[in-house]
C-alpha cells in the first residue's frame, strides 16, 4: 500500500459529512473554554477583585494587574503566617482565582513573624522581595469610619476578651509568647479607656520595643520610622480619638481587634501612607 | 531528529506518519510479510489473550502509577496539615525540601503576563524542566495531576454508558489543543492576566486538596461531567496546554514506551485503553517502520497499554541505558 494509493482514494460523503461536524464540535469546544475562561474578565475589570493583599503585593491601589499577572497561585505564602492570616482567592475573583488575600476583621497580618516569611516564600516575587521589614509595607490605610460607635471617642474603657470567647484571631503577644501566636480570645483586656486599636497596632509595639532599645530580633532596622496611629484628645471629657498617622501600613489589626461590632475602624485599599 | 519531529507534528494535532515500503527497514518488512502469509489463528489469539487474562490480567503500572500520584499530592496535604515542610505549596509552584519547583506551563503563563521572571522562579522552571526531561514530559499528566486521576473515573463511567449504547462518544480535532495553547499563551501576553489559570482543573484540584475546597470544584465537576455524558477525556485530550507544555519537554526525554512488531498480535487492546491512542498508530497491522519503534511524545508514560498488551509488545524503555550499563 504506497502512498499514493492512499491519496488517490477519494474521501467519501459519509466522512466528509464526519469531518464536517468534528471541525464545527471542535470549534464549538474553542468557543466554551475560551469564553468560559475570559468571564474571569469581569470581577477584575469590575474592580470587584481588589482585596486587602499579603507585604510586598505587587500592586498600585486597586490596580492589582502585576499581581495579578505575577501571582502563580501556589499558595506558599498561605503556609508560612504563623497567624494564618492569607487565604486564597476563589473562582468569583475571575482571573484573581489562587491570589492570596487578607480579611483583616478575621485575621489580620500582625507581622509575628518579624521577617516578613511570605515575601520571603513568594517564588515569582508577586509579592516583592524589595521589602524586608513590616513598616516597609504598604497594603492600604486605616480610617475611623464609624467615630461615633469608637468606645475611646465616647469616652468608654473596655474590659473582657476583645471580639468574644468564640473569636478564632490570633495575635502575638511578646510578654506571653514570643514566638507562637495565642488567640485573642486568651487574652483579657481591662481598660479604663479603650485603646486597643493603639496599644495593640505593630507599628506601635514597634515602636516603643525600639524606644526601650529593644529592637525585635535586635535588628534596628526593624524600627519604623513614623507612628502609625495614636490618641488625641477629642472634644468631650475624659474622651480620646484615634488618629491614623502617615506610619500606618494597613496591616488591618486595628480593624480585627476593635471590640465595637462592626469595627469602628477599618482599612481601606484603595490609598496608603503613600498617597495621602 | 526523526523522532521529535514527528513528535511534534503529533503533539500540535497532525495524523501520524504512515510508512511507505520505501520508509520501512527491511527487517520490520520481513515481519510483515511473514504475517501477512501466516495469520494468526482466532484460536490462537484469544488462547494468548486468555492466558493474559488468567495471570490476573495486568495492572502492575496502573497501581504503581496511582499510587505515586496520590502519594504525592498526599504529600502535599500532609506536609502543610502537619507543618512538616517537606513539601509546600501547590502544583503550581512549590518548596520541595527548600528547592523551589514550578509547573512549566504556570511559570510560562506567569511569564508571559508579567513579562519578568525572578531568579527563584527561573530556578523553579530549571529543576523542573530538567525533571520532567529526565521522566518523560507528560509522565507528568499520568503520574502527578490529580485532575487525571478524576477523569480516569470519568472514563470508566463514559465507557460503561457507550457500551450500554446509553450514550455515543463525540470527538474532536486533536488540533483544537495546538489552539488553545497558542490562544492562551496570546491571552497571557495580551492581557497581562494568567487567563488559563482560572480554568485549569489541575490548579484548581490541587489547592482545593491542600486549602479547602473552593466554589471552583463545580467548574471541574463539570468538565468531568462533560467527559462522562459527551465526549471521553475531552480535557487532557483536546484542550489542556499543560500537556502540550510537558509533552514538548518529552521529545527529548530518554524515557519512553517502545513498541516492538515482531510477537505483537495487532488486535489493538492498546489502543482502547490509551489517552492518546494515535501514538499507538505504530501498532496497527503493517504500519510500524522498524522492528521497534518508540512510541512519540504525546505519550503519558501512563503504562496501560503496557499493562494490557498480552505479548510484552510495549514496554518502559530508557533509551541509552543498556549503552550505558
Amino acid at each position: 500500500m504506497s502512498e499514493e494509493k492512499q491519496e488517490r482514494r477519494p474521501v467519501s460523503p459519509r466522512r466528509r459529512e464526519q469531518n464536517r461536524r468534528e471541525f464545527l464540535r471542535s470549534a464549538g469546544l474553542a468557543a466554551g473554554v475560551l469564553c468560559a475562561s475570559l468571564l474571569g474578565a469581569i470581577p477584575v475589570l469590575r474592580g470587584e477583585s481588589a482585596r486587602l493583599r499579603p507585604p510586598g503585593a505587587l500592586k498600585d491601589l486597586l490596580d492589582e494587574q502585576r499581581f495579578l499577572a505575577s501571582c502563580i497561585k501556589c499558595g506558599q505564602c498561605v503556609q508560612v503566617c504563623p497567624v494564618e492570616a492569607i487565604k486564597l482567592a476563589d473562582l468569583g475573583d475571575g482571573f484573581g482565582i489562587g491570589t492570596p488575600f487578607i480579611e483583616a476583621r478575621e485575621q489580620a497580618c500582625d507581622f509575628s513573624c518579624d521577617g516578613l516569611q511570605c515575601v520571603l516564600a513568594c517564588p515569582t516575587g508577586a509579592l516583592t522581595h524589595e521589602i524586608n521589614y513590616p513598616a516597609e509595607s504598604r497594603m492600604g490605610f486605616a480610617r475611623l469610619s464609624r467615630p461615633d460607635a469608637c468606645l475611646a471617642v465616647r469616652g468608654k474603657g473596655f474590659a473582657g476578651v476583645a471580639r468574644g470567647a468564640g473569636f478564632a484571631g490570633k495575635l502575638r503577644f511578646e510578654a506571653v509568647d514570643r514566638w507562637n501566636p495565642i488567640p485573642l480570645g486568651d487574652h483579657p483586656f481591662d481598660l479604663e479607656l479603650c485603646d486597643l486599636c493603639v496599644r495593640l497596632c505593630p507599628i506601635e509595639i514597634r515602636i516603643a520595643q525600639c524606644a526601650q532599645g529593644n529592637p525585635p530580633s535586635g535588628d534596628a532596622n526593624q524600627c519604623p520610622p513614623r507612628s502609625a496611629i495614636a490618641l488625641e484628645p477629642a472634644g468631650g471629657e475624659g474622651a480620646m480619638v484615634p488618629v491614623v498617622k502617615d506610619g500606618c501600613v494597613g496591616c488591618g489589626v486595628c480593624e480585627m481587634v476593635c471590640p465595637v461590632e462592626q469595627s469602628a475602624i477599618v482599612i481601606d485599599i484603595d490609598k496608603t501612607l503613600d498617597t495621602v | 531528529m526523526g523522532y521529535v519531529v514527528e513528535s511534534l507534528k503529533q503533539l500540535f494535532g497532525k495524523a501520524p506518519a504512515r510508512p511507505d515500503s520505501a520508509g520501512m527497514s527491511a527487517e520490520a518488512r520481513a515481519v510483515h510479510q511473514a504475517k501477512k502469509r501466516q495469520p494468526l489463528s482466532k484460536e490462537a489469539l484469544e488462547a494468548a489473550h486468555a492466558e493474559h487474562r488468567a495471570r490476573g490480567g495486568n495492572h502492575t503500572w496502573r497501581n504503581r502509577r496511582w499510587a505515586t500520584l496520590i502519594g504525592v499530592n498526599l504529600l502535599f496535604v500532609i506536609s502543610y496539615y502537619f507543618d512538616v515542610q517537606l513539601v509546600e505549596g501547590a502544583l503550581t509552584a512549590a518548596r520541595v525540601v527548600g528547592f523551589h519547583f514550578a509547573d512549566l506551563n504556570a511559570s510560562l503563563q506567569v511569564t508571559l503576563a508579567f513579562r519578568e521572571m525572578v531568579l527563584n522562579l527561573m530556578i523553579g522552571t530549571a529543576t523542573v524542566t530538567l525533571m520532567w526531561w529526565l521522566l518523560g514530559g507528560r509522565t507528568f499528566c499520568s503520574w502527578v495531576c490529580p485532575y487525571h486521576l478524576l477523569a480516569e473515573g470519568a472514563e470508566w463511567l463514559h465507557l460503561r454508558l457507550v457500551q450500554r449504547r446509553i450514550i455515543k462518544d463525540h470527538t474532536f480535532h486533536r488540533g483544537v489543543r495546538t489552539l488553545f495553547y497558542l490562544v492562551f499563551a496570546l491571552l497571557a501576553l495580551a492581557t497581562g492576566y494568567t487567563v488559563f489559570e482560572t480554568v485549569s482543573p489541575t490548579g484548581i484540584v490541587s489547592r482545593a486538596l491542600i486549602y479547602g475546597p473552593t466554589l471552583a470544584l463545580v467548574w471541574v465537576g463539570g468538565l468531568l461531567l462533560f467527559e462522562i455524558f459527551v465526549s471521553r477525556r475531552a480535557w487532557c485530550r483536546y484542550v489542556c496546554p499543560i500537556g502540550v507544555t510537558y509533552g514538548i519537554v518529552g521529545t527529548l526525554s530518554p524515557l519512553r514506551v517502545q513498541y516492538d512488531v515482531t510477537d505483537c498480535h495487532h488486535e489493538g487492546d492498546c489502543r482502547k485503553v490509551c489517552l492518546v491512542p494515535h501514538v499507538l498508530d505504530v501498532t496497527v497491522k503493517g504500519r510500524a517502520a522498524s522492528l521497534r519503534q518508540d512510541l512519540t511524545s504525546d505519550c503519558t508514560r501512563c503504562g496501560l497499554c503496557v499493562d494490557v498488551c498480552p505479548t510484552s509488545s510495549l514496554r518502559f524503555k530508557v533509551k541509552g541505558a543498556d549503552k550505558l550499563l
